[in-house]
């Protein structure tokens, strides 16, 4: 995903130069206010530390857990090391709904629900990235897309009986008792974590190649079928 | 309907077969019967799921000669000193004391199709009413000039794993400083597509750091291999100037070896190697012949559920079966196994059918930490197993996500042994 993006955005930077691309974004003026939630635990501009969480200068098209010195969690080691990169459509998503994006991330936000805050907020912080004029952006990613999930996918009762015989194909890689060594463990999700995150993978927001693959090709039936499977999973 | 049919013919067979074969299903109160030959990714993963679906409603025996199963993927990292002997063994017991599964270890040597029986080496006979043949693949006799079974220990093809692999990596070891180590690579379909290039990249591996001088020939029937690009560049990056790859268009084909002066010709022109691994043309594993099932070198199946071309009561599983597009994995084999079990499930019980999905991802190491990966789904239709989306490691990805792909790969390996074993 990281190499057609990339691809994408330098196309789009040699057609489209000198876009101001955080006023495209959204507010900038309204996000600072907005960003206020977000500075008990993260610092942005000229002296800004990490604190609780990584300070946010130059976060934009940085990998995920790539700021050295800082102490992330696995799930975000595991992101990076998957190919996450933030740029605005993954910032995005990662503040609706972090768990969404980085299941077990351990930034406690329930996340941001409206879209045009996110945008505001966004449009701050890339303020503080360096150098924005020069930095690539895709068309869909300057003007982000709400990433709530539509209410009717997420209250889909899944039959657990094909969620076992789907199940059996996520079963050669990912482990029954839970174990997680080298891949994650997807038992006792929480049903409504559980589809977010397929839905993820299916929009290729989250960044692995096979999860894309795999989730590309499940109906809403048959995600909501798997998470009612794993959920109860002995 | 099908399920209908099924069951009524099985049962009119058994009946006209009359004494010989004891009657069968739930016309006489008893238990509906799966034997399984093979006891790999396929035939492990199709009897676990019959037995512990079913729930013991269906009566799986299982036989296998091997009481210990060296699984061929993770061998070639075995040779490259990233695994024990130990770490890619595994035994049957779980499957027979956890899924009541009747486990056999025997060599099966006869199928009657007619009376659905199979006759085992020791004498005993099997009655069924499915057959499931998993036995992975055999070696076309003749494929290499001045090559046979009989040589196999002087020039080992190491390509069912075990006795075989471990010969291969002491003959590695033991090769002399500079030596070189030759590879007669097979032409398509084989099994595993990357694994005699993981191969060469895990010989190169041990080469590097105790013979560094040593060289590598491949000599390959094939213009091209799977993930020839990413090999290519990892054998360029870590192991500059020790692989000599000979391709189709350099004569790679055209190749005789003689195991007693350890020689090796390639186009014409003969050279003395210290190691020659021979990967000869394959086939079907022999019962699937015996069984009548196959045409040619494998045995065509029907996507929809593994059940043969020749016998709908008898399913041929993974590297033996002529699917369509999928690779011969351990991999696919475990995928095709959990759609057969389903289907073989439903005829015999009457569970619901569900539709098949198939997957494959192989993993292969290049170096340390060095990993890369290609993959695939497919679906069903009437003519094969087709390929619908794929993806492959691209060439200049970063340290972190090929040490996250190798990561990924031992995490797969814990995870489908865990679904074939128990």
């Amino acid at each position: 995903m990281k190499n057609k993006l990339g691809a994408l955005c330098l196309g789009l930077a040699v057609l489209l130069p000198g876009l101001t691309l955080a006023a495209e974004i959204g507010d900038t003026e309204r996000g600072e206010r907005l960003y206020g939630k977000c500075k008990g635990c993260h610092q942005v501009g000229a002296n800004a530390v990490d604190r609780i969480g990584p300070h946010l200068n130059g976060i934009f098209m940085r990998r995920a857990a790539a700021h050295e010195g800082f102490a992330y969690s696995k799930a975000m080691v595991r992101a990076g090391a998957d190919g996450l990169v933030w740029d605005a459509e993954t910032l995005d998503a990662y503040i609706e709904n972090p768990r969404a994006l980085v299941s077990r991330t351990r930034m406690s936000f329930r996340g941001m629900k409206d879209a045009q805050d996110r945008a505001d907020l966004l449009a701050y912080l890339r303020t503080f990235s360096d150098n924005p004029a020069n930095i690539p952006e895709a068309a869909p990613t300057a003007l982000p897309t709400d990433h709530d999930l539509d209410p009717e996918i997420l209250a889909l009762d899944g039959d657990p009986e094909y969620g076992e015989y789907l199940a059996s194909e996520c079963l050669t890689c990912h482990k029954s008792d839970g174990s997680s060594d080298g891949i994650p463990s997807i038992t006792h999700w929480p049903t409504e974590d559980f589809v977010v995150a397929m839905h993820a993978y299916k929009r290729k927001l989250r960044p692995h190649p096979v999860m894309q693959m795999m989730a590309g090709r499940l109906s809403n039936e048959e995600i909501a079928a798997l998470a009612a499977y794993f959920k109860d999973l002995e | 309907m099908k399920l209908n049919r099924r069951i009524f013919l099985g049962t009119g067979a058994a009946a006209a077969a009359s004494l010989s074969a004891p009657a069968v299903l739930a016309s006489n109160h008893e238990k509906a019967r799966v034997v399984v030959i093979g006891g790999g990714a396929g035939g492990a993963t199709a009897a676990r799921y019959l037995a512990k679906d079913s729930k013991g409603e269906i009566n799986v025996t299982l036989v296998e000669p091997s009481r210990t199963y060296f699984s061929c993927f993770f061998s070639n990292l075995y040779l490259g000193g990233f695994k024990e002997l130990a770490d890619i063994g595994h035994t049957y017991g779980t499957l027979a004391a956890e899924y009541g599964i009747n486990v056999v270890h025997d060599w099966a040597v006869d199928v009657d199709r007619d009376s659905k029986t199979v006759t085992l080496a020791g004498g005993a006979v099997l009655p069924y009413d499915k057959l499931i043949l998993s036995p992975g693949i055999d070696f076309v006799d003749d494929a290499v000039e001045g090559w046979s079974l009989a040589a196999q220990n002087a020039m080992p093809h190491s390509y069912k794993a075990g006795s075989q692999t471990e010969l291969l990596k002491a003959q590695i070891a033991e090769m002399p400083e500079g030596g070189t180590f030759a590879m007669v690579a097979p032409p398509n379909p084989f099994r595993c597509p990357p694994g005699p290039y993981e191969r060469v990249s895990m010989v190169a591996h041990v080469l590097k750091a105790n013979n560094p001088t040593g060289k590598i020939i491949v000599a390959d029937p094939k213009p091209k291999f799977s993930k020839m690009a990413l090999f290519q560049n990892g054998w360029n990056d870590h192991y500059p100037g020790m692989v000599d790859w000979i391709g189709e268009d350099f004569g790679g084909g055209n190749v005789s070896v003689n195991p007693d002066d350890m020689t090796i010709t390639i186009d014409g022109e003969e050279t003395k190697v210290d190691v020659c691994n021979v990967i000869p043309a394959q086939k079907a594993g022999r019962i699937a012949e015996i069984a009548g099932v196959t045409d040619g070198n494998w045995a065509p199946v029907n996507a929809e559920d593994m059940s043969t071309k020749a016998d709908p009561d008898v399913y041929v599983l993974g590297d033996a079966s002529q699917q369509g597009d999928m690779p011969k994995s351990g991999f696919a084999a475990n995928s095709q196994a959990k759609v057969c079990a389903n289907a073989v499930r439903g005829a015999l019980t009457g569970s619901k059918v569900f539709p098949p999905k198939f997957s494959n991802t192989c993993w292969s190491l290049i170096a340390t930490n060095d990993g890369v990966k290609v993959g695939a789904t497919y679906e069903a239709t009437d003519e094969k197993i087709a390929k619908v989306d794929g993806f492959i490691s691209q060439t200049g990805e970063d340290s972190a996500l090929r040490k996250a792909t190798y990561e990924e790969s031992e995490g797969w390996y814990t995870g489908i042994t865990s679904d074939m074993f128990g």
